[in-house]
């Protein structure tokens, strides 16, 4: 156990910091939120450059055989600048994908050309009545000569109006609840059949409705009706990546609210100076010390190969950063008062972003069910 | 960065189950099991076994009897000792005085006081609070004055747990009454059976007696029992607050408990079901799981920075984040378990007295539960109160 980064993962994180330090202050954001993809190219381009697309990634597939840790510390610094472009999407989720599904011919197809900033993906699995389980799957699958159709419509798929692939969760065979049955199929966003459309989220992310209609699967990840396993396996990691993200959002946003106690003057003083505001600020950093500590158990235990402790171990982490996000998120608006409620004033950003993370993948609700339902994670005596 | 136990932790853990199921008394674990505090008996045989086998003070340095484990080896040690459970190294002892002589004592009172502590021949006291000083310990009265190259000691101290078994009692006493209030302060070191020292009890709440008030009249002590320069007591007393906190996480003892609670909440029935399926208890009992993996890891990062710290004689401000969220934790276990208990808790008793269920007016696992989550009320004021943490977060951590 070593908390410590070593030579090279403190250059990565040094290499990130200076990039997003240097362009992605408040107005860059902005900027690259208006532009017409709804987040920077550049930045992409700059992403690329420094080693992030391919980072996850084996070194004979084409990449640089960074490990969860790794992850976590871009996921931080993502979240500490709350960045618009698709590295949850197409890294930590398509990637997974890549990583955990896809044959070597496949990954030989697509690694580098993730690495070099030139392939997008996003997933695309929320139904309207799915809500939070990802076995909920009506999106079908049909045999169709060597390889499957798919119909059905995706919903909240993140980035995925300029996407140029589609990991889609369809069903082969099975009810609509079964957990078997159920393949993940890589579909290229020019196949005939695929209809995208884009919108904006409330955090200032992208996303999109996406309708299969007999649309051409290029290739199967792992099991054309097995194909659960993976789709879990690769959320488990993906919710390590938004605990880091979330931990970098929540640090700023406190580190903004104390500077706003320490200015800010009425009744003749800083209210920094008020023990009320005092104590609140200090829970803040009881829920964000707890959340940075749950950051680093969800990058161990998304690592862990036993699917059913690794799921509950998963819900714990949704749980108990979810709640600290919203609070931290909460209080830092009602610390700064008025300011905070206004669109040119970054704290709300922030709020925003955690209150999406928070719910993504199952909110704080889901997760503590789902764990209670499963036995927690404390064996009886 | 490496964050999974190395196979090495891994063995080491093993270890000490095997040394816990070889050399604890199986009465010792049924005793503490039932929710009792290990009697002193109890605590001074598995102090001396821990000491045979060089474990007596995880977080000593080697050269004073420490065993020289990395953070990740007293993080295992100390979850061990609470799951099983067994007793803990008496922190009087081995988390209070110890660290506090080790970096300010002088050489003599490390040779004299060091290894009796680990060996618990002499068990200490704390004599901190009084009743005119309790979150505001810098406020306190008692006083010690130079007469005769000997310190005099007069005022009373109070909520000193466990000084009916105590050899030794370490003070914090007002030396200079000119100076403001945080700077005329000494750390002693003050033997029990001194003439001029008076124990008197203190029933709390639940009927146990912990703790107790120490009258000081006209006590004398030699001048080489003050710890550290005259007037700088303040800052032993604050390093000693700094480990104490540290200590309070008590992430094993809180699993342990859940593991006892849960197997209650199995045998227990409510509105004809077991009380685990009740969706309401269940999830309340999740959640106090939940924080507690939060807690184990940032008890494990404080281990590992505390390492960095080491010498620094500076206490980690992020201790405060172990003392709130533990004593919260422990809380919110000990009213669960009442809960669980449902009418059956509300039988009087002291929980640590032996056969107190001998009429079997309740099953014996019920027997007490409501006088522990009484006693652990305790736990969100001692040690600097939980609003106190919140004051020194704020000055210390976030500069408000």
């Amino acid at each position: 156990m070593d908390f410590d980064l070593n030579e090279s993962q403190a250059l990565l994180q040094d290499s990130i910091r200076k990039s997003l330090t240097a362009k992605y202050g408040f107005e860059n954001r902005k900027a690259y939120m208006a532009s017409e993809t709804g987040w920077s190219r550049e930045m992409w381009a700059q992403y690329a450059e420094l080693g992030l697309l391919g980072l996850p990634f084996s070194e004979e597939d084409g990449g640089f055989g960074g490990g969860p840790e790794e992850t976590m510390l871009v996921a931080e610094q993502m979240g500490r600048h709350i960045t618009l472009e698709p590295w949850f999407s197409t890294v930590v989720l398509g990637g997974g994908f890549l990583r955990h599904g896809a044959d070597a011919a496949l990954r030989g197809e697509l690694v580098p050309a993730i690495a070099a900033g030139e392939a997008l993906i996003s997933l695309a699995q929320v139904e309207r009545q799915s809500r939070y389980d990802l076995f909920d799957v009506t999106t079908t699958a049909k045999k169709d000569g060597e390889g499957y159709a798919i119909t059905g419509r995706k919903g909240m798929v993140l980035h995925g109006d300029t996407a140029d692939w589609f990991v889609v969760s369809a069903r082969v065979s099975g009810g609509q609840r079964d957990k078997g049955g159920i393949g993940l199929f890589l579909v290229s966003a020019k196949t005939p059949g695929v209809d995208v459309r884009g919108f904006r989220l409330v955090d200032g992310g992208r996303a999109a409705e996406v309708d299969f209609t007999n649309a051409r699967a290029h290739a199967v990840l792992g099991d054309a009706e097995g194909g659960l396993p993976i789709l879990d396996r690769v959320v488990d990691e993906a919710i390590a990546a938004l605990a880091a993200e979330a931990i970098g959002a929540m640090e700023v946003v406190h580190n903004m609210t104390l500077d706003y106690l320490k200015t800010r003057q009425q009744f003749g003083k800083v209210i920094g100076t008020f023990q009320a505001l005092q104590h609140r600020a200090a829970d803040m950093l009881v829920a964000l010390e707890q959340s940075r500590s749950m950051a680093y158990f969800a990058t161990m235990a998304a690592q862990g190969s036993d699917a059913v402790e690794r799921r509950k171990n998963m819900h714990a982490v949704k749980a108990q950063i979810g709640r600290s996000q919203r609070f931290v998120g909460q209080q830092s608006i009602q610390l700064h008062g008025g300011i905070a409620m206004t669109m040119e004033y970054g704290a709300g950003h922030y709020f925003k972003r955690l209150t999406v993370n928070e719910a993504m993948f199952g909110d704080t609700d889901h997760h503590l069910r789902a764990l209670a339902d499963a036995g927690g994670l404390v064996q009886a005596a | 960065m490496e964050l999974r136990f190395t196979d090495a932790e891994v063995a080491f853990r093993e270890e000490v189950r095997a040394f816990l199921a070889a050399e604890l008394p199986d009465a010792t674990r049924q005793h503490l099991i039932s929710g009792k505090s290990p009697t002193k008996e109890m605590v001074v045989e598995w102090q001396r076994k821990l000491n045979k086998k060089g474990w007596a003070a995880p977080e000593w340095p080697a050269e004073y009897g420490g065993p020289g484990w990395s953070p990740a080896q007293k993080y295992i040690f100390r979850e061990e000792l609470q799951m099983w459970p067994a007793p803990m190294p008496l922190g009087f002892n081995i988390n209070m005085c110890g660290p506090v002589i080790i970096q300010f004592g002088t050489k003599e009172q490390k040779e004299r006081f060091l290894p009796r502590m680990l060996n618990l021949d002499d068990w200490w006291c704390q004599g901190f609070s009084e009743p005119g000083a309790g979150s505001d310990l810098a406020g306190l009265k008692t006083k010690a004055v130079l007469e005769n190259g000997e310190w005099v000691i007069n005022g009373q101290k109070t909520w000193t747990t466990l000084a009916q078994h105590a050899d030794w009692i370490f003070v914090l006493a007002r030396t200079d009454p000119n100076a403001k209030k945080q700077e005329g302060i000494s750390f002693f070191l003050v033997d029990m059976k001194t003439p001029g020292i008076t124990v008197r009890p203190i029933i709390t709440i639940e009927g146990g007696h912990e703790v107790n008030e120490v009258f000081f009249d006209d006590v004398k002590v030699p001048a080489n029992l003050l710890v550290g320069e005259v007037n700088k007591g303040w800052d032993c007393g604050k390093f000693l607050l700094g480990n104490e906190r540290f200590g309070q996480a008590r992430v094993g003892a809180s699993r342990e408990r859940i593991r006892r609670l849960k197997a209650i909440a199995k045998e227990t029935m409510d509105g004809g079901r077991p009380l685990i399926e009740d969706p309401e208890f269940r999830r309340q009992v999740t959640e106090m799981e939940v924080e507690l993996k939060a807690l184990e890891m940032s008890v494990m990062r404080v281990i590992a920075n505390e390492t960095k710290r080491a010498g620094t004689g500076k206490p980690d401000p992020t201790t405060s984040v172990l003392k709130i969220k533990g004593t919260e934790i422990q809380q919110g276990v000990s009213e669960l378990l009442m809960k669980a208990a449902g009418p059956y808790a509300w039988v009087d008793g002291d929980p640590d007295a032996e056969g107190t269920n001998e009429w079997d007016v309740a099953p014996d696992w019920a027997f007490g539960l409501a006088g522990i989550y009484f006693n652990w009320r305790k736990q969100s004021i001692y040690g600097g109160s939980n609003e106190i943490q919140r004051n020194i977060m704020a000055k210390a951590f976030l500069g408000l």
